[in-house]
């Protein structure tokens, strides 16, 4: 048995310490918002918050992230409302929508740490998370509509 | 397969009724389930002669719900195809929302591919919308007590003229009783609204699929659990077709915590020759598990083909006049034997992956005798028909239930998670949820065929390419998917694939011109094909458009003015209403807006700085997206490394019924198409794939992706298909761009920096 506290919540997990962190949220919690891409850590699509900092899920054990805080996309604000979320309604970026939590997990987690990026900056941050629907131009001006806000705020 | 696809048409042609059962209860709008009725639509309601809801519903509150039957992968589809309803039905955008129904034979054909959906739907919703407001005005006058063409509806109200008396269309609902019938005839003589006079089409309404997809709460296939299933996991095959598990030895994972077993099981159906299973309680166990048994297998027969085998295999069909015409325009002989200068190129793309973000998954489920299949699906018809056909029950009793995809461009026409999740639950005696790997996703894709390609061209002595004689090898998708889709060939001595072929059979004025398609039979077995985004023209127009400016420079002619000189709307190009009306104009118009967005021949570029121009009109001749791009693409002199700075794109859509939609889809097609072009290979040794992640098959990433510039062109024509075009449209304007900048001409996909350096010494 192991505890795992995400978005705020402690859930007690019967599965080995060796199991893929991204299997424990998605498939036994059921927060499925938290998507499977590659298992390689190379897609993004897996992206949640371990204390703040944007990770691989796939690539994490739940015996790496216990005594944790653990976000997911479902936590990322209680209303759904953090800037990164409304930049990315206002600006109609999701396709497919698939990698975007994964998107958004990773835009939020960088510009905690990176308040006013440049376009190169955006760029180096956000090339981990791979878009097949292609929205890349769109997720660049996301990332920085979601600074102005966050700077407004 | 085929004999369940025998009613493609779709829905068959009956009335349509508008009408509620009892008065108050709503509104629905579908099809008579009698070919013409006698009584009215209230009498064949009571009587239950109606398919509910078949296109739209509207509840007391006066909420409506447009029914989508295609499937939403990212394109907005449900959003563009509701407005066309809105617009008609004159309500309240807000009080519309939309549904994806289970699949069931009354939608007819349920297919979403080919940028068909708004193209073929567009004016059937519209007319449907537009029912149903006749039908409310005609009740919302009854209940005024004023005749109803004096009324007319807008905002959800009907409003008499004289007076100014109004009534809700939630007022009406409620009060009813509405009965009215359409019969075809009258279905067909309403007049719609046209080009000028909307209010909802042509804006860009937020899509509706969108607020789901940021809050994570949007449901896709991979996310689907029902009650005490099981998790499956295949055990990866040795071969990517024809592998077929003898014998399993698990011993290793038995020790496994929630290891069920593992279970062989043939497929009748042919798309796998069999699976081994493993069967675990959680996906951990079935991960581990898949890991430690170990299968010994039959190979099969592809065991020694690469990609080599393919290729050669097409070069020597193709030099010994394999296949069959599908162009004989004019005389090509004749044509040849005039020419002044002779121009002849061979061009190859590489296989391809559809790489969706989402791999295939499936739960399925047995209830009462009814399979239930839970999966985001492009292709609901002849999925649960095959998916029948291995289980051995009657197609009627296999039901698909519409998830959100993870995208498809093609890959969930296949019901290859499907068969073998439902296969694995008959086993289990449970349900089974099934999830691709991304290695099983890469290497057990229906793979874009790779595909070998000749021209031969003849320039007059006047300058003018007048004959093109033009061969196309592939393996054939639609020989796979439905054999019923061939067509007979021009020279009637045998059935090719039109999917396969289509693009070749372009807009350019070129009087002589002679097209043979070819099967290529040994990637048909080895890599069995599939249709991925923009299907032939990625590799028609790969050929024809690199092949126009070869010969342009061959004469030493500029090639947008060469292809300009071709595009007069004459004989056969002069297009006809409602798809390709203004014929072949239309691309030269779209030429001219993208080289003028672009600054083509005027613009100062740097050193080893090309732009490269191209037009297509994917997909198909009688539905083409009029579609141009000048690429800008520096190349390292040293490496030949070719980086893509910029791509202006101009395309004609008629009518954008979500402009932004059209966008967000040009945007996505041009960067789709031109990581494809770069930087996407698939190759084959010893019957297996040799990529399997993204470690190994590596797309276009944020960083990489060109600025692009997009026009998008309305005159009011039919709404074109726009997710799809793109994609082809970039391929040839890069490597032509390659040649503006550098002299080097590259004709095989990837264009890698070695092939580009390697035709810069050749240059």
């Amino acid at each position: 048995m192991a505890v795992l506290n995400i978005n705020g919540v402690s859930h007690v997990v019967d599965a080995p310490g060796d199991t893929k962190l991204l299997w424990v949220i998605r498939e036994g919690l059921r927060l499925t918002g938290t998507k499977f891409g590659c298992g390689i850590g190379l897609c993004g699509a897996c992206t949640v918050h371990l204390n703040g900092e944007a990770v691989r899920s796939c690539q994490l054990q739940l015996s790496d992230a216990e005594g944790a805080t653990i976000t997911t996309i479902e936590g990322l604000d209680p209303k759904g409302q953090h800037p990164v979320q409304k930049a990315w309604l206002e600006l109609q970026i999701p396709q497919c929508g698939y990698c975007q939590s994964g998107q958004m997990m990773n835009a939020a987690a960088f510009l905690e740490s990176n308040s006013s990026p440049s376009d190169a900056e955006i760029l180096d941050a956000m090339q981990g998370n791979i878009c097949r629907c292609s929205t890349y131009a769109r997720i660049k001006q996301g990332v920085r509509r979601a600074a102005q806000m966050m700077q407004e705020a | 397969m085929t004999k369940h696809m025998k009613d493609l048409g779709g829905a068959t042609r009956r009335d349509i009724l508008v009408g509620s059962a009892v008065a108050g209860t709503g509104l629905v709008v579908g099809y008579s389930v009698l070919p013409h009725l006698t009584g009215g639509a209230r009498e064949a309601l009571a009587a239950g002669n109606f398919e509910p809801s078949l296109f739209l519903t509207m509840e007391p509150s006066g909420i409506a719900t447009v029914h989508i039957t295609k499937t939403e992968m990212g394109q907005h589809v449900g959003t563009a195809l509701a407005q066309a309803v809105a617009e008609e039905l004159e309500i309240d955008w807000n009080d519309v929302r939309i549904d994806y129904p289970d699949s069931h034979e009354k939608w007819g054909l349920m297919i979403t591919g080919g940028s068909w959906s708004v193209n073929w739907t567009f004016d059937r919703n519209s007319r449907i919308g537009a029912a149903a407001r006749m039908a409310l005005v005609e009740a919302g006058a009854n209940m005024l007590g004023v005749p109803a063409s004096e009324c007319s509806a807008a905002n959800s109200t009907v409003t008499h003229t004289g007076t100014g008396q109004s009534t809700t269309y939630s007022e009406i609902i409620s009060g009813g009783p509405i009965d009215r019938t359409f019969s075809e005839d009258e279905m067909k003589a309403i007049e719609l609204k046209k080009f000028g006079e909307y209010k909802l089409v042509g804006t860009s309404v937020p899509a509706l699929d969108i607020p789901a997809k940021i809050d994570g709460t949007a449901r896709y296939g991979i996310d689907v659990f029902v009650p005490n299933m099981a998790y499956g996991r295949i055990v990866t095959w040795p071969t990517r077709w024809g592998a077929m598990p003898n014998s399993v030895d698990d011993s290793a994972a038995s020790g496994i915590d929630g290891y069920i077993g593992t279970e062989i099981i043939e497929d009748p159906t042919g798309v796998q020759r069999g699976y081994a299973i493993v069967l675990a309680e959680t996906i951990w166990a079935a991960e581990k598990a898949a890991a430690a048994v170990s299968v010994d297998w039959d190979l099969g027969p592809n065991a020694n083909v690469s990609t080599a085998d393919i290729l050669g295999y097409a070069k020597k069909a193709t030099a010994d006049g394999e296949g069959f015409a599908w162009v004989i325009d004019g005389d090509t002989d004749a044509g040849m034997s005039n020419a002044a200068t002779v121009v002849e190129a061979e061009y190859e793309t590489s296989l391809g992956y559809h790489g969706m973000m989402e791999p295939m998954n499936c739960v399925a489920m047995e209830q009462d005798g009814v399979w239930h299949l839970f999966t985001a699906c492009q292709w609901s018809t002849r999925c649960t028909a095959m998916t029948a056909e291995a289980l051995g029950v009657e197609p009627a009793n296999v039901v698909h239930h519409q998830q959100y995809a993870g995208t498809g461009f093609g890959r969930r026409l296949e019901p290859d998670a499907m068969i073998p999740a439902a296969l694995a639950a008959k086993a289990a005696g449970r349900p089974v949820k099934l999830v691709f790997t991304r290695e099983q996703d890469v290497m057990f894709d229906f793979h874009q065929s790779l595909t070998y390609q000749t021209v031969k061209g003849g320039v007059n002595v006047a300058g003018d390419l007048d004959t093109m004689v033009h061969t196309v090898c592939s393996a054939w998708a639609t020989k796979r998917q439905a054999p019923g889709f061939l067509a007979e060939s021009v020279d009637k001595k045998g059935k090719i694939d039109p999917f396969s072929t289509n693009g070749s059979d372009h807009w350019y004025n070129v009087p002589n011109q002679y097209v043979r398609s070819i099967e290529n039979i040994v990637g048909q077995s080895a890599t069995p094909p599939g249709q991925l985004r923009a299907v032939a023209p990625t590799w028609t127009m790969w050929a024809v458009e690199s092949f126009l400016d070869e010969a342009a420079h061959a004469v030493g002619r500029d090639p947008l003015e060469f292809r300009t000189s071709l595009l007069k709307a004459v004989g056969k190009n002069v297009g006809t209403p409602p798809n390709t009306v203004g014929g072949s104009e239309r691309l030269r118009n779209a030429l001219l807006v993208a080289a003028g967005r672009a600054g083509y021949g005027v613009k100062p570029l740097p050193a080893n700085t090309g732009q490269g121009i191209a037009s297509v009109t994917s997909q198909e001749r009688g539905s083409p997206t009029w579609t141009a791009c000048v690429a800008e693409v520096h190349v390292d002199p040293e490496s030949g490394e070719p980086t893509v700075r910029k791509l202006s794109v101009a395309m004609d859509v008629g009518t954008a019924v979500n402009p932004d939609g059209v966008l967000a889809q040009i945007q996505g097609s041009a960067i789709y198409g031109t990581s494809r072009v770069l930087y996407e290979n698939i190759t084959m040794k010893d019957g297996s794939i040799e990529q399997s992640n993204f470690d190994t098959w590596t797309p276009m990433r944020i960083n990489q992706a060109p600025e692009i510039d997009v026009s998008i062109i309305q005159n009011g024509h039919y709404p074109a298909g726009t997710g799809e075009p793109v994609v082809t449209v970039v391929g040839p304007a890069i490597a032509n761009a390659i040649q503006a900048a550098v002299g080097a001409r590259v004709r095989s996909w990837p264009i890698t920096a070695e092939k580009v350096k390697a035709a810069m010494q050749e240059a």
